[in-house]
């Protein structure tokens, strides 16, 4: 992923800044330009609470060219008090024992190392609630 | 709008074809589709393709075609909407067609996947690549939260995945064109490695080398061409949320229902004048979601279908006859092709060993991504 594609998502990725629709209040992360509820096109920036509840999950045994050194790694869409759903994964334990309805915090870590110069880039990824960071 | 039939169908085997390239696959497909119909002229191709730029690193796929087809200044056009650029393909085609701006169209799809690229992260471009593959999804991973959600929400159980794989390779096995040929068993299914929990190997469609392809023409000229035209009847076509984390309900593919939805109305019909349906297996659990949003089954009953025997051949509402993505195999711009030639050889009574008895009425569904797009046709004997 070349540098300025990652630098252009630095905001949501580093601080979590999502868009809530002035017009309907939905909550959109990464923020849009147009609300997928409502078309409304009036936001302002929130940052999400970093935590949330799995609503489903797998874990990759078969995994991208990346990640493999990391496999078998437990993935999960989690939703944040303010209703966004976004993915991450989830790291600090056994990858079998995520299920939905899991609490989980979020927490900024490396993501992964990118191209022939192993650029490092970062964002969030969730542990189980109670699991030290 | 005019009527518009199906009069010629071309199709090479599939599987990893090492003696085959992306052109020589894609010429295979449309010469065949001509001879069936006996045609010797085109006004135009749709050819649906994925990823050729990915895969073997060629694009501007339509002159490549023209050219070697020996039709140089027909126009080509290449269609993508990942795994159902095939079946897109064919309702620009249909619509051409109806249009009345041309009368022979073909309709296409080819994909030559077994070429040295890594096929995880091609196919992993159908997916949002900021919000989902940056932080390492694969595609099988996407389909198992998806059955997670559905075994979750539903009680959907890993036997009821497992049984779609059964009920595929066994219908496959018939199919001389299928990759794999060969039944499994529902014990060698849930023994197989995990690829992303709870989807295994043999929940999984195959990557694969293959083209099809076919010829349309309006309903009256089709007697010139073949003496049993098949109808397209409707075209129903949907888009839904890029990233499957937008979704309220993971377990529901709303994209295949308002597709669905839109081609029933459109040929003023529902799902239980269907006799057989090809529809998207590109993993286990998507046959289960998706002949519950065409109404197959009821809404968190879909698991229930393949284990009770009432999709298989000789059930209810035989499903995937051809093997379906899982046995016939998967290139994926072919496939939405592909199932069409399977519906139309049901309706021509020519499906041999695979017969749907006395089919009249069929219907086709190809999807790409995670459900974010979704393309249903429905086909009738005339």
């Amino acid at each position: 992923m070349p540098s300025p594609r990652y630098w252009r998502e630095i905001p949501a990725r580093f601080r979590l800044e999502a868009g809530r629709c002035t017009g309907c209040g939905t909550v959109s992360y990464p923020p849009r330009r147009v609300c997928p509820a409502c078309r409304g096109q009036q936001f302002e920036t929130v940052r999400l609470t970093p935590r949330g509840t799995v609503v489903t999950s797998t874990v990759i045994h078969v995994a991208p060219a990346e990640f493999q050194m990391e496999a078998p790694y437990a993935m999960a869409l989690v939703e944040t008090p303010e209703g966004a759903r976004f993915m991450v994964q989830v790291a600090d334990c056994d990858p079998d024992a995520v299920a939905p309805g899991m609490e989980v915090a979020l927490e900024f870590r490396r993501i992964r190392r990118e191209g022939k110069a192993g650029i490092l880039c970062y964002g969030h990824k969730a542990v189980p609630v109670g699991s030290a960071g | 709008m005019r009527d518009v039939a199906v009069v010629g169908l071309g199709m090479t085997p599939f599987g990893e074809l090492w003696q085959h390239s992306l052109r020589s696959l894609s010429v295979e497909a449309a010469l065949e589709a001509m001879r069936d119909a006996g045609a010797d002229m085109l006004d135009g191709v749709y050819l649906g393709n994925m990823a050729g730029g990915q895969f073997v690193g060629q694009e501007h796929l339509g002159p490549l075609l023209a050219d070697h087809l020996g039709m140089r200044g027909v126009p080509v056009t290449r269609v993508e909407s990942a795994c159902a650029s095939g079946g897109v393909a064919l309702r620009s085609a249909f619509f051409e067609v109806a249009s009345g701006a041309s009368d022979l169209v073909l309709a296409m799809g080819v994909e030559k996947m077994n070429d040295g690229a890594d096929a995880t992260n091609v196919l992993a471009t159908a997916a949002d690549q900021e919000t989902e593959a940056y932080h390492g999804i694969t595609f099988p991973g996407l389909y198992a939260m998806i059955a997670r959600a559905h075994m979750a929400e539903h009680g959907t159980t890993l036997e009821d995945l497992a049984a779609v794989s059964v009920k595929n390779h066994r219908h496959g096995a018939r199919n001389p064109k299928a990759q794999f040929r060969q039944e499994v068993t529902l014990e060698q299914v849930m023994a197989s490695s995990l690829v992303a929990d709870p989807l295994r190997l043999l929940h999984c469609s195959p990557v694969s080398d293959g083209a099809a392809a076919v010829l349309l023409c309006p309903l009256d000229r089709a007697k010139e061409f073949t003496d049993r035209p098949v109808k397209i009847r409707a075209s129903g076509m949907a888009t839904s949320s890029m990233a499957l984390a937008e979704r309220r309900d993971p377990a529901f593919l709303d994209a295949v229902s308002l597709s669905g939805s839109r081609a029933y109305h459109m040929a003023g019909l529902g799902p239980a004048d269907i006799d057989v349906a090809e529809v998207h297996d590109c993993f286990s659990i998507a046959e289960i979601c998706v002949i519950e949003a065409l109404c197959f089954a009821e809404q968190g009953k879909g698991g229930a279908a393949a284990r009770t025997g009432e999709t298989a051949l000789g059930g209810r509402l035989p499903v995937n006859p051809s093997g379906g993505l899982k046995s016939k195999g998967h290139p994926v711009g072919a496939t939405g092709i592909a199932q069409v030639i399977e519906i139309v050889e049901q309706l021509r009574g020519e499906a041999g060993e695979r017969q749907v008895q006395d089919a009249r009425i069929g219907l086709t569904q190809n999807m790409g991504g995670s459900g974010g797009s979704s393309v249903v046709h429905i086909f009738e004997r005339v």
